[in-house]
C-alpha cells in the first residue's frame, strides 16, 4: 500500500551552540549569529518516514515546514535524503505564533495538501523543548496522537509503533491516518545521497525563483520535481483571528537577562595538590562526603 | 450547579500510588489556590482507584474528581483527554498543572488545542500576579505566572494567558517541593460516571505491549552527583566521573551538552529539561553552566567547578572553584579520598 506521509519540520537556531555574541546589548537574541539547523529530532522522524516509503513502494514524502522563506533550506536538505518535495508556510500574519497558533497553521496546511496518511514529525524543537505541536496538530485533524515513536512500521492500513516512555517501552496499533512523534532515541537520519544532491541542489520556491536568472528560471521550469512549494495564509484558507500573535493565548509578559546570585567561591589550581588535599579532607570533616 | 473556576491538578498514578510529581504539583497547587482563594482540586482518572483520595487530602486537596473505568488505564492519549476537556466544560477551572511527564506532555497539549487555552512547558516556577497589556491597557488581576528559560537558556521569561482558561502549564518531576499541608485535612471526593465523558470512538490506540521499568539511575534523590559537561571531552573520558562516583557513593548526572554529544545516557540529564536535584554536594565537571542546567541544580549545599576556563558562568554559583583539567583533577579527587578517608 502506498502512503501519503507529511514530515513536519522546523528550521531552529542552533541553541546547543550558543556563542558569546548570541545575545545583544539589549537583552535581544540575535538570531543572525546562530546557525539555522534542521531541527534535530525532525531528522529521526525524517528517517522513519523514509523508512515507511521503502517498505512501501509508491509512497511520497512531503516536507511541511513553517518558517521564513529561508526555511526552503530543509526542505532542500531533506529531499538530498529521499523526500520528495516540500511546502514553506511562510507569511508576515504568522509571525509571533505560540504553539497553538503555530498548530493551527500546520492543521489547515495539511488540510489543503488534502491526501494524508501519516503525519509524522519531531517530538520536539531544540528552540522551545515544548513537545506541544504535534499532539495539537493531531487534535485540530481530529486524528489520534502516537508520541515518542522510536519505531513505526505500517501494514494493512495499520500503525505498529513501539514508544519510548520515561520509565519504559509501550508498543501501540492505531488505524491510519494518524499523527506521529518520534524521539531522538530513533534510528538517526541517513546521510545525504549524492545523487539525490545533485538532483535537488537547484530545487527552488517561488521567492527563491524570481531570484533567479531567466535562464536558470527556465530550467527550473521544465523541471517540476524543482519547484517548491510556498503558502501563505491566505492560500491556505487560514483564519486571521487563529494565526500568529492574535491567535496566541500565550504572551510573553516578559523576558529578564539570567543573573546568578553569586557566591562567594574559593579558588583552588588543579595543579596544586595541597590545596585539593586539603578540600578533600575539609570535606571529610564536614561528613558531606565518607 | 458545578463548583468552578478553581485550581486543578491531573494527577498521575501507578500501582496505586499518586505520582510523586503530582504530589508535588498539588503542594505548589495549595499554596497558589489559597493565593487565589479558590479550591485545589485533583482529577484522577483510570482503573481501580479505590481510596485514592486519601492519599491527595494531606496536600490540602479540597475536592478529588475520579473517573474509573477498566480502559482508562494504562493511560491513552485519547480517552483521557476526552474526560480532562468535557470535564472542564463543566467545572471551568482556572489553572490547570500537570506533570512535564511523558503523561502531561502528551495530554496538555492536546487539551490546551480543544480548549484553546494556552500551556506553558517546563516551568521552573510558579506565581501569581496582575498584568496590564502594554497595547490596549486592559489590567488583569492575579494570572498565573509561567516562569521558564528559554532561548538556550540565555533568558528567563514569564509567560500569561490573559484571556484564555483554564491557564496551564506543566513542571517537571522535582522542581516543586513535595509537602504534607496538613495529616488531616479532608476534602470531598466526587464519583463520575466515565461513560459521560469518554466515548467509545476513543479508544482507537490500542496498547499491544507495556514494560514499565523502573530506572536504575537515581539521580534525584542522591546526597552526591558527580556531573559532567560537554567540557568533559569525550565518552571515554566520562568513565574517570564514574570512577569518582563510585569512590564517593555518588551519583553521575550530565549536561544537556554531554547528553547531546553522546557521552552519557539522557536518564542522567540534569536541568530544565532533565532532572532536578538537591544534593549536599554537587561535584560539576567540564560544565559550563547554562541556565537550563542550573535550574536543576542550584539548591546544591555544596557546588565545586572543575573547569579549565576560570570565566565558566557556573563558577559564580559555585562554592569551591578548581581551575584545571577533568583529566588531571578527577583523578586526584580520587588519589586524595582514598588516601584520606577511613
Amino acid at each position: 500500500m502506498s502512503l501519503n506521509i507529511v514530515v513536519l519540520a522546523k528550521q531552529v537556531p542552533d541553541t546547543r551552540n550558543v556563542g558569546k555574541d548570541a545575545m545583544k546589548e539589549d537583552g535581544t537574541i540575535n538570531r543572525a549569529a546562530l546557525p539555522a539547523i534542521f531541527n534535530p529530532e525532525d531528522l529521526n522522524a525524517l528517517e522513519q518516514a523514509l523508512q515507511l516509503k521503502e517498505l512501501n513502494p509508491g509512497s511520497t514524502i512531503t516536507i511541511l515546514t513553517m518558517g521564513p522563506p529561508r526555511a526552503a533550506e530543509i526542505i532542500r536538505e531533506a529531499m538530498y535524503r529521499g523526500a520528495d518535495t516540500g511546502i514553506v508556510l511562510t507569511d508576515r500574519a504568522f509571525a509571533g505564533a505560540d504553539t497553538l497558533a503555530t498548530s493551527y497553521a500546520l492543521s489547515v496546511a495539511i488540510r489543503h495538501i488534502g491526501k494524508y496518511d501519516i503525519i509524522i514529525g519531531g517530538r520536539q524543537a531544540i528552540d522551545g523543548d515544548t513537545a506541544q505541536v504535534g499532539p495539537q496538530v493531531a487534535e485540530k485533524l481530529g486524528l489520534p496522537q502516537v508520541t515518542y515513536a522510536e519505531e513505526v512500521a505500517v501494514a494493512n492500513g495499520k500503525a505498529t509503533i513501539k514508544r519510548r516512555l520515561e520509565h519504559g517501552v509501550e508498543t501501540v496499533e492505531c488505524p491510519l491516518p494518524l499523527v506521529v512523534t518520534v524521539n531522538g532515541s530513533a534510528t538517526p537520519c541517513r546521510p545525504r545521497n549524492a545523487r539525490l544532491v545533485q538532483k535537488y541542489k537547484y530545487a527552488v520556491t517561488p521567492s527563491e525563483k524570481a531570484q533567479l536568472s531567466e535562464e536558470m528560471a527556465k530550467l527550473v521550469d521544465a523541471r517540476p520535481y524543482l519547484n517548491l512549494y510556498e503558502w501563505s495564509a491566505a492560500e491556505v484558507n487560514a483564519d486571521p483571528t487563529q494565526i500568529g500573535l492574535a491567535g496566541s493565548p500565550t504572551k510573553v509578559k516578559g523576558i529578564v537577562n539570567v543573573v546568578f546570585q553569586a557566591k562567594e567561591s574559593k579558588t583552588l589550581e588543579g595543579k596544586d595538590d595541597a590545596a585539593i588535599e586539603e578540600l578533600i579532607k575539609d570535606l571529610i570533616a564536614n561528613h558531606t562526603i565518607g | 450547579m458545578a463548583d468552578i473556576n478553581n485550581l486543578i491538578v491531573y494527577c498521575e498514578y501507578e500501582d496505586g500510588k499518586v505520582a510523586d510529581i503530582s504530589l508535588e504539583l498539588l503542594t505548589k497547587g495549595r499554596t497558589l489556590a489559597t493565593q487565589l482563594g479558590v479550591k485545589l482540586e485533583a482529577l484522577v482518572i483510570g482503573d481501580k482507584l479505590a481510596d485514592i483520595e486519601n492519599q491527595l487530602y494531606p496536600y490540602g486537596v479540597d475536592t478529588v474528581y475520579k473517573v474509573e473505568d477498566s480502559r482508562l488505564y494504562p493511560y491513552s492519549s485519547q480517552p483521557h483527554a476526552s474526560v480532562v476537556i468535557n470535564l472542564f466544560k463543566e467545572i471551568k477551572p482556572q489553572v490547570c498543572l500537570m506533570g512535564a511527564s511523558s503523561i502531561g506532555r502528551d495530554l496538555g497539549p492536546r487539551v490546551s488545542s480543544s480548549l484553546h487555552s494556552g500551556l506553558t512547558a517546563d516551568c521552573t516556577s510558579l506565581e501569581i500576579g496582575d498584568h496590564t497589556d502594554t497595547k490596549t491597557g486592559t489590567e488583569y488581576h492575579n494570572l498565573l505566572y509561567q516562569i521558564r528559560p528559554a532561548f538556550g537558556g540565555n533568558i528567563v521569561a514569564t509567560i500569561v494567558n490573559p484571556e484564555c482558561r483554564p491557564q496551564m502549564a506543566t513542571v517537571r518531576e522535582g522542581v516543586m517541593k513535595k509537602e504534607i499541608f496538613d495529616e488531616n485535612y479532608k476534602g470531598t471526593a466526587i464519583n463520575l460516571d466515565a461513560n459521560k465523558y469518554v466515548s467509545d470512538t476513543d479508544f482507537v490506540v490500542s496498547i499491544i505491549d507495556r514494560h514499565i521499568e523502573k530506572s536504575k539511575i537515581n539521580i534525584k534523590n542522591a546526597p552526591i552527583i558527580v556531573a559532567g559537561g560537554y567540557g568533559v571531552g569525550s565518552k571515554e573520558n566520562f568513565q574517570m566521573l564514574f570512577q569518582l562516583a563510585e569512590t564517593l557513593g555518588a551519583e553521575v548526572g550530565a549536561s544537556r551538552a554531554a547528553v547531546d554529544a553522546g557521552f552519557t545516557e539522557h536518564e542522567r540529564q540534569i536541568g530544565q529539561t532533565g532532572v532536578t536535584v538537591h544534593p549536599k554536594l554537587y561535584i560539576a565537571c567540564g560544565i559550563s553552566g547554562q541556565i537550563q542546567h542550573i535550574a536543576g541544580m542550584q539548591d546544591s549545599s555544596i557546588i565545586i567547578s572543575i573547569n579549565n576556563d576560570p570565566k565558566a558562568p557556573i563558577n559564580t554559583i559555585a562554592d569551591y572553584v578548581i581551575t584545571g583539567d577533568i583529566e588531571e583533577v578527577v583523578p586526584k579527587l580520587i588519589k586524595y579520598y582514598k588516601k584520606n578517608s577511613k
